[in-house]
């Protein structure tokens, strides 16, 4: 029988949590010892029926109550800062990640690559690379949680949350939905699998999708309609979306918002709630017309779209 | 100079203390029943701040008449249960009497105009849900829950009013209350003038604000 | 030989009677007498029966799903009726078990007694609020007999609104209604510590009890009633279809838990303050010396309900709130773990010096101040940012407050109950029994939960049916240590209620302990003091180098 201790550090940031989690559980001795020993001394030294000295002493109390008030404060604050830079480091993607989009739903996890490959419960990636998630969900609120990775992030309806990790070595690690969400809950599990950069190309290849993530949404793109307004010569004045993503876009409210992937998904679906400055509110909601997965598509094309890399290969 | 025919409650040992406590329970409940109202109008304050131009939209649909005319009713009838309690200090039954009865006519006025405002709402598909006006951003349906929700619980917490100033009007008949005895008057005012505060910040929410 | 008495011929000479009749008899036996008593002491025994009906209800829940998480498959009971038990179990230990029992049961019988009073400033709102809390109940108890309910104690957006399929709006409404049972219990307590406080017992005489019971009160008015309107807005889009947290209208799913635990965080500290009230009176009391720092651990009570306001985004770290409100929820998390400690050290440096004694109530005591200690570090663990990412909504939370509401509340509560049974019931429990249990319960509980944090650090998800392998050895160890827990809360069940019967009968002051409460008859006469006492000298005037023989059972 084994009594694991620590899940395996999948991770760089896995073993910084591990070595905040060891100076916590030191934190936790020292103040059990210098709470417990006292005490059960105290207890024994003084229990009624040993002689013992029990002239009342006068101790300075304010000093005393001084001393373990701001004492632990400073403790605390140390372990404070730690945690929160630590953080600071799990919540922050760095820049050049790729990225893969997640869409949670009851009770699976569907993945999409930008290659276009997509999987059920499972999430290949490559060791080595950063990997930042784009995650959504199309119900409840559900929550990716990697152990080995010591990383969650809640995955709520109508909004995009996202979490990033870098695998250090190939292998399977597990994949918890860690906020309840109905009857499967405890069910809606699966498996990150980390394979050497060659393995992954291989797996990738060998999953032949039919189009990539930017040449899906560029399909949808057309058979929505939205290239009617957005691109080329149209009666309706519409934003031009090239290079759009990721820059400043300035409001008819004075307000300049950054088109992030939110930004984007509510325009499309609620197309009224931030008018860009200079038009008029005449863009269609798209809202019960694309789904939570046709959105990411549409959204990569647009990320796409004006940026200085070559076209993606088909 | 105390009054030999109204009886201290046994757990009290005088009368100004009974008053005090009573006082001091009537203030700890309105107390809790700002936070009750807090969470709404914490809602409000988010959602008017993410969707100002849909909250401003939804907002021009408001009855103004029949909010005005509800504001105008139940300011006066705070009005007319302040005069009671004044007449209840005195030991004046006559006032006391009327003064509770024009109170609780105000309060009915005001809860029928709100109920003729509410089926003109209907009628305008102003209820969120499948039947909403198109003519109104979706996220204006938050304001309008927002309406129904808040103005909804004003109105029932109206009604208890209503009930407890029936009840304080037919003990006043009864010459319950003299100018030694009369907190329970003065604790149903404090009520009283409570609901009417929380009006004012909901004509000013929901009547007022982006209207022009 | 057969003798008539005489009939007497002198006329009687009426007597007083040679005691006051106590509270268990002035007014009758008939249920009627109980029903409408507007006593506070009896009150207070009302809600002893009924928050017993609905721990146990509760406790069943816990006991299947401990032996559903013997084995890693969910082959015990299917998923739906797993997530019933934890949701019944979760709500109704924390509205009808948790935050009535030291409240509503020790302190509806002591708080009169210690302040000097004939009763509470509001009786009949008591009697109220005690068939509030059963009405609630009863609603609770209803959605569950007729299916349940699925969606946690927490009630998230939207599954519990648009998704769940179980009765949801039926447990909410038992939730709002045993809310206002509290709200009016806390009125009670706030207006009678300031108004009805006998002569000469200024704030700073008064008992750490009242100190701590004032606090909670404080806590009850200000955030059950968001709760009450959280759970309004939970029904109404149930019932209605539509709600403000509807993503497809703008809304914000995540708005819901902001107003939750509004709420539900400075709940956990009405759960533990009146726990803390009893330990600094059973501390002082069976070490026989004054508590060393009474202005600190008075106004540290005060701190915990102020900065335990501030403290609720703690549980939304990874729930996509901003970084930054993350960073103000850290730093006030740990300072709200700054007077919990200073009561730790002050109740261990009362002992010093002092003359211990063992009995039942103590052991309790000292049970309460090491797993409090235990489950207030790991709270330093869970405010730790990026710790916190790794195990919230894992078992190491789970195992968090189930030592502080567990390890820490129930054993407090249990430790007054016995502490103030000689003064509830007149009688003596068995002291040699009543320590068994005690030590019993203590290594049941660190046997249950202990295990927890470990294989909730390993990634094992709360509210999970069905778990990973490499998860089952500390969860068949979690499963033994409760079932050696249960017998350890049976046994004191069924002592206590033997006690009433053929318990010793008990005098005024078994525990030679000063308060209040102390000084008038055991049980007390309805109006608890002959005379209304006068109050001269700051509590806990003990003297360890007295030796003092204790009455026990």
């Amino acid at each position: 029988m084994t009594f694991p201790i620590l899940p395996e550090q999948a991770s760089d940031i896995a073993e910084q949590t591990d070595n905040l989690y060891w100076g916590l559980l030191c934190l936790s001795a020292a103040v059990c010892l210098v709470v417990f020993i006292p005490m059960i001394y105290f207890l024994i030294k003084y229990r009624d029926g040993k002689p013992a000295d029990r002239t009342p002493r006068h101790l300075p109390e304010y000093k005393i109550e001084i001393t373990w008030t701001v004492i632990p404060m400073l403790i605390f604050m140390c372990f404070y800062e730690w945690g929160a830079r630590h953080y600071f480091i799990i919540e922050r993607p760095p820049p050049d990640a790729m990225e893969i989009d997640v869409v949670g739903k009851q009770w699976m996890w569907k993945i999409q690559h930008p290659e276009g490959n997509r999987e059920i419960n499972e999430l290949h990636v490559p060791v080595g690379r950063m990997v930042k998630l784009n995650m959504t969900s199309q119900d409840v609120i559900h929550s990716f949680y990697l152990p080995e990775f010591r990383i969650k992030q809640d995955v709520v309806p109508g909004r995009y949350t996202t979490e990033w990790f870098e695998a250090r070595r190939p292998s399977s690690y597990h994949l918890f939905c860690s906020e309840f969400c109905g009857t499967s809950h405890s069910h809606m599990i699966g498996r990150v699998i980390v394979m050497t950069p060659t393995d992954y190309e291989n797996w990738l290849t060998k999953g032949q999708p039919g189009s990539t993530l930017v040449q899906s949404g560029e399909r949808l793109f057309r058979e929505l309609g939205c290239s009617g307004c957005h691109m080329g010569n149209s009666v309706v004045r519409a934003p031009p979306l090239e290079g759009v993503f990721g820059k400043p876009v300035p409001l008819n409210d004075r307000e300049v918002v950054a088109a992030d992937e939110g930004y984007i998904r509510d325009s499309i679906l609620f197309p009224g709630k931030q008018i860009v400055a200079g038009y008029t509110n005449d863009m269609p909601s798209f809202s019960g017309k694309v789904s939570e997965e046709e959105l990411l598509q549409l959204i990569a094309y647009i990320k796409n779209l004006g940026s200085q890399s070559p076209p993606e290969k088909p | 100079m105390a009054n030999p025919s109204v009886a201290v409650a046994e757990q009290f040992d005088d009368m100004p203390q009974q008053l005090e406590a009573s006082t001091l329970g009537m203030w700890t409940f309105l107390a809790t029943e700002i936070l009750f109202f807090g969470a709404l109008f914490l809602s409000y304050i988010i959602y008017r701040h993410t969707y100002v131009h849909a909250f401003a939209e939804a907002a021009r649909h408001t009855k103004i008449l029949h909010g005005s005319i509800n504001t105008g009713l139940l300011m006066t009838s705070s009005l007319t249960m302040s005069l009671a309690i004044h007449a209840a200090q005195k030991g004046r039954q006559r006032p006391l009497l009327g003064f509770l009865l024009l109170t609780i006519f105000l309060g009915c006025c005001f809860l029928g105009v709100k109920g003729l405002e509410y089926k003109s709402d209907i009628d305008d598909h102003l209820v969120p849900g499948q039947h909403f006006t198109r003519n109104i951003p979706v996220q204006g349906q938050l304001f309008w829950y927002l309406y129904w929700m808040m103005t909804g619980v004003h109105s029932l917490h109206l009604a208890v009013g209503i009930g407890v100033l029936a009840f304080i009007a037919w003990r006043a008949g009864r010459q319950k209350y003299s100018a030694y005895y009369h907190n329970p008057v003065l604790i149903s005012g404090l009520y009283w003038h409570f609901v009417d505060v929380i009006w004012v910040w909901l004509y000013s929410l929901f009547y007022l604000v982006n209207r022009y | 030989m057969n003798a008539t008495l005489p009939q007497t011929i002198t006329p009687e000479i009426p007597r007083p009677p040679q005691r006051l009749l106590t509270y268990l008899e002035e007014g009758g036996h008939t249920l009627g007498s109980w029903l409408l008593t507007t006593d506070h002491k009896r009150i207070g025994v009302l809600y002893l029966y009924s928050i017993l009906f609905f721990f146990t209800i509760a406790a069943i829940a816990a006991a299947m799903m401990r032996m559903e998480l013997i084995t890693p498959p969910g082959d015990m009971v299917t998923s739906e009726t797993y997530n019933k038990l934890f949701t019944i179990h979760g709500t109704t230990m924390v509205w009808f078990f948790l935050i009535p029992s030291i409240p509503s049961v020790l302190g509806n019988f002591v708080v009169p007694l210690m302040i000097g009073a004939r009763d509470l400033a509001f009786p009949r709102l008591n009697l109220l609020s005690w068939y509030l809390f059963n009405l609630g109940g009863l609603l609770a108890v209803y959605s569950i007999a007729v299916g349940g309910v699925d969606t946690g104690w927490t009630f998230y957006e939207p599954y519990s609104s648009a998704f769940s399929n179980t009765h949801v709006v039926t447990m909410v409404a038992g939730v709002f209604v045993a809310g206002f049972s509290s709200i009016l219990t806390g009125l009670n307590f706030i207006v009678s510590i300031h108004k009805l406080r006998a002569p000469g017992m200024t704030w700073f005489k008064l008992p750490l009890f009242l100190w701590s019971t004032y606090a909670t009160s404080v806590i009850l008015v200000m955030a059950t009633p968001v709760l009450a309107m959280t759970l309004v807005l939970v029904a109404a889009e149930r019932i209605w279809g539509v709600g403000i947290f509807d993503p497809k209208l703008g809304g914000d799913p995540v708005l819901f838990q902001h107003l939750f635990w509004f709420y539900s965080h400075p709940a956990v500290y009405i759960m533990i303050l009146p726990g803390m009230g009893v330990v600094s009176e059973l501390i002082t009391c069976f070490s026989r010396k004054p508590i060393f720092g009474y202005h600190f651990v008075a106004f540290s009570s005060v701190a915990i309900a102020l900065i335990g306001f501030f403290v609720w985004g703690h549980h939304m770290f990874v729930s996509s709130q901003s970084v930054y409100a993350g960073l103000v929820f850290s730093i006030l998390s740990y300072l709200v773990a700054v007077p919990s400690a200073i009561k730790v050290f002050n109740w261990t440096l009362t002992l010093y010096r002092g003359r211990i004694h063992l009995d039942t109530p103590m052991l309790y005591a000292l049970g309460f101040i090491g797993l409090f200690t235990i489950g207030g570090l790991t709270g330093l663990f869970l405010a730790a940012l990026g710790f916190d990412v790794h195990v919230t909504d894992t078992y190491f939370v789970v195992a968090h407050f189930h030592y502080i509401m567990v390890g820490g509340m129930v054993t407090g509560f249990l430790g007054g109950l016995h502490y103030w049974w000689p003064k509830i019931t007149g009688r003596l429990y068995p002291e040699n029994l009543g320590r068994l249990a005690a030590l019993i319960i203590f290594i049941g509980f660190n046997v249950t939960f202990f295990p927890q944090y470990v294989v909730g650090y390993l990634g094992m998800p709360r509210r999970y049916h069905a778990y990973a392998p490499e998860f089952q050895v500390y969860n068949v160890m979690s499963s033994a240590g409760a079932s050696v827990l249960g017998v350890g809360y049976v046994l004191p069940l069924i002592y206590l209620i033997w006690s009433l019967k053929h318990g010793k009968k008990a005098p005024a002051n078994p525990w030679k302990a000063t308060g209040l409460e102390w000084q008038t008859p055991s049980p007390p006469p309805k109006h608890n003091f002959a005379q209304t006492p006068i109050v001269t000298q700051p509590p806990y005037q003990y003297s360890p180098e007295i030796e003092e023989e204790l009455v026990h059972g």
